[in-house]
């Protein structure tokens, strides 16, 4: 049986990524008209994406699917709000500040600071830099988690959240330094990881599936999007504490 | 050897990423909710199975996709294959046509084999119980994003102002959360929050490279970073548009089979 279900995720993960494979080849070699370099590499890569993705999908659904809906069912039957909010933090927090990408786009900000002289072009400067800015970006998601889960538990409209969220975005981008607006933005995109993504989801669909009153789709969703949101937020309110520090 | 070298290496920092999450969730379970969990060895093995997939899954990327992804988008932007005289005073938009077909396409595949744009929708139809259809809704996303990165190119080769269009972008999007259908409204943010990823962010910042260096006056960083948050904005104008027309369509039939009656 196991085979079986492995198999038609083989499949799906196959048709998954025909179309880039298809969009790649015929632009490649009818658009441009070049060979394609190192065929065999892209043939094993692609094998290699294929299998991925399919034990990707196999292990969410076997994993991460059910362990992030028992925990909010866990959750919601302690009943303890304080260690919802722990939990919902440490999560956000957690994941955040160990993220690659997070720790790249911060090294390449650091440096993009020192050259600007708006920090000292030590290594000690551009380390600190570096540190503040993971700590911003993943005390935000941590923050953004926490409201989200007290979203689903009041049952707040996320619509007013996101104006809210926007709004502050807004007001943000015209105060802050020029240079962390373009960094500010794309943390947010960098943020959510494929692992966080499937865990978060499955929280907040939980808890909205196991709270009275909410319902899942409704509630369930919205954690995600504020965790896209709040980065923003904090980084460029980083950009001007520094500013106004240096 | 190398190869395999490689993978090991993949692996490794996959496994560097995980812990956190499992440290957390480990420690939360067995010491605040200090409940056994259910089943869990298949959950263990669900948690190896995402670390060995999501290791295979990058460094198949980083083996085929993203150089071949970087090669096509400096040679599709290069002023020799679009056929730009190097003495030609201005750019013309319309001479960068295929980039703009490639951004397209490009933006519609990556989402479609997009990890966390899957995960989302198979929660979505799971939970919605087949109401939402999984597959209906990538399709979504992956024409949002590919409107999003048409767009957004064809704004990197005109030199219009960014803000002006994230914020014409931003007005639309909360016009449109305003008339939508309100249970969707979560699902479609999330979608866009998630859409930028693993795939799509590698091979958008290539398509923001290759166009910089072709195109003059251009700054990478800025451009690369404007196609990201274009591809974040519209696949929820995707979610929000589709809801409301399927909405409607659905009150539609509602209200005929009520006139036939």
């Amino acid at each position: 049986m196991f085979r079986n279900k492995f198999f038609r995720q083989l499949v799906n993960s196959t048709l998954d990524l025909l179309p880039i494979l298809v969009v790649v080849l015929v632009f490649q070699l009818l658009v441009i008209r070049q060979p394609i370099p190192e065929p065999e590499k892209l043939i094993v890569g692609a094998l290699l994406v294929i299998l991925g993705l399919a034990f990707f999908i196999q292990g969410l659904e076997q994993g991460l699917f059910p362990i992030g809906e028992s925990m909010a069912y866990a959750f919601a039957r302690k009943g303890s709000l304080f260690w919802l909010l722990l939990f919902a933090f440490a999560l956000g927090f957690g994941t955040t500040v160990a993220e690659p990408a997070l720790i790249a786009v911060a090294g390449r900000a650091a440096a993009m600071a020192a050259k600007g002289s708006v920090i000292a072009d030590t290594e000690a400067a551009r380390g600190n830099y570096a540190l503040g800015l993971r700590c911003t970006v993943a005390l935000a998601v941590g923050f953004a988690i926490v409201v989200g889960v007290i979203r689903i538990i009041r049952g707040w409209p996320l619509s007013r959240l996101i104006v809210i969220g926007y709004g502050c975005v807004m007001v943000a981008t015209a105060f802050a330094p020029r240079e962390i607006v373009g960094l500010a933005y794309d943390s947010g995109g960098v943020t959510t990881s494929t692992i966080t993504v499937p865990l978060v989801t499955a929280l907040g669909v939980g808890l909205a599936s196991a709270i009275r009153g909410r319902h899942p789709v409704l509630d369930g969703f919205g954690l995600i999007a504020l965790a896209s949101l709040t980065p923003m937020i904090f980084v460029m309110a980083y950009g001007m504490v520094i500013r106004w520090m240096g | 050897m190398d190869g395999l070298n490689a993978l090991g290496k993949t692996l490794l920092e996959t496994l560097r990423d995980l812990a956190p999450i499992l440290a957390i969730i480990v420690g939360f379970q067995w010491a605040v909710l200090r409940q056994p969990i259910a089943h869990p060895r298949k959950v263990f093995v669900g948690f190896v199975y995402v670390l060995i997939g999501i290791a295979l899954f990058l460094e198949g990327l980083e083996m085929a996709l993203f150089p071949l992804g970087e090669l096509m988008a400096k040679q599709l932007a290069d002023p020799g294959f679009l056929g730009i005289s190097p003495s030609a005073p201005a750019v013309l938009w319309s001479d960068y046509l295929w980039v703009y077909l490639f951004a397209v396409c490009l933006g519609f595949a990556s989402s479609l084999a997009e990890p966390s744009v899957i995960a989302v929708a198979l929660k979505a139809q799971e939970i919605s119980g087949g109401a939402i259809n999984a597959w209906g809704l990538r399709l979504a996303v992956a024409t949002g994003v590919a409107v999003g990165l048409g767009l957004g190119t064809f704004r990197i080769v005109t030199g219009g102002s960014l803000v002006a269009y994230i914020f014409a972008g931003y007005v639309l999007v909360l016009i449109q959360t305003a008339l939508a259908p309100r249970v969707i409204i979560g699902l479609a943010y999330d979608s866009g929050g998630v859409t930028t990823s693993t795939i799509t962010v590698p091979l958008v910042a290539a398509l923001g490279l290759g166009l910089a260096s072709s195109v003059p006056g251009r700054d990478p960083v800025v451009d690369g970073f404007g196609l990201i948050a274009f591809a974040c904005l519209f696949p929820i104008l995707a979610i929000l548009s589709y809801a409301r027309i399927a909405d409607w369509l659905g009150r539609r039939r509602a209200a005929q089979q009520n006139e036939v009656k």
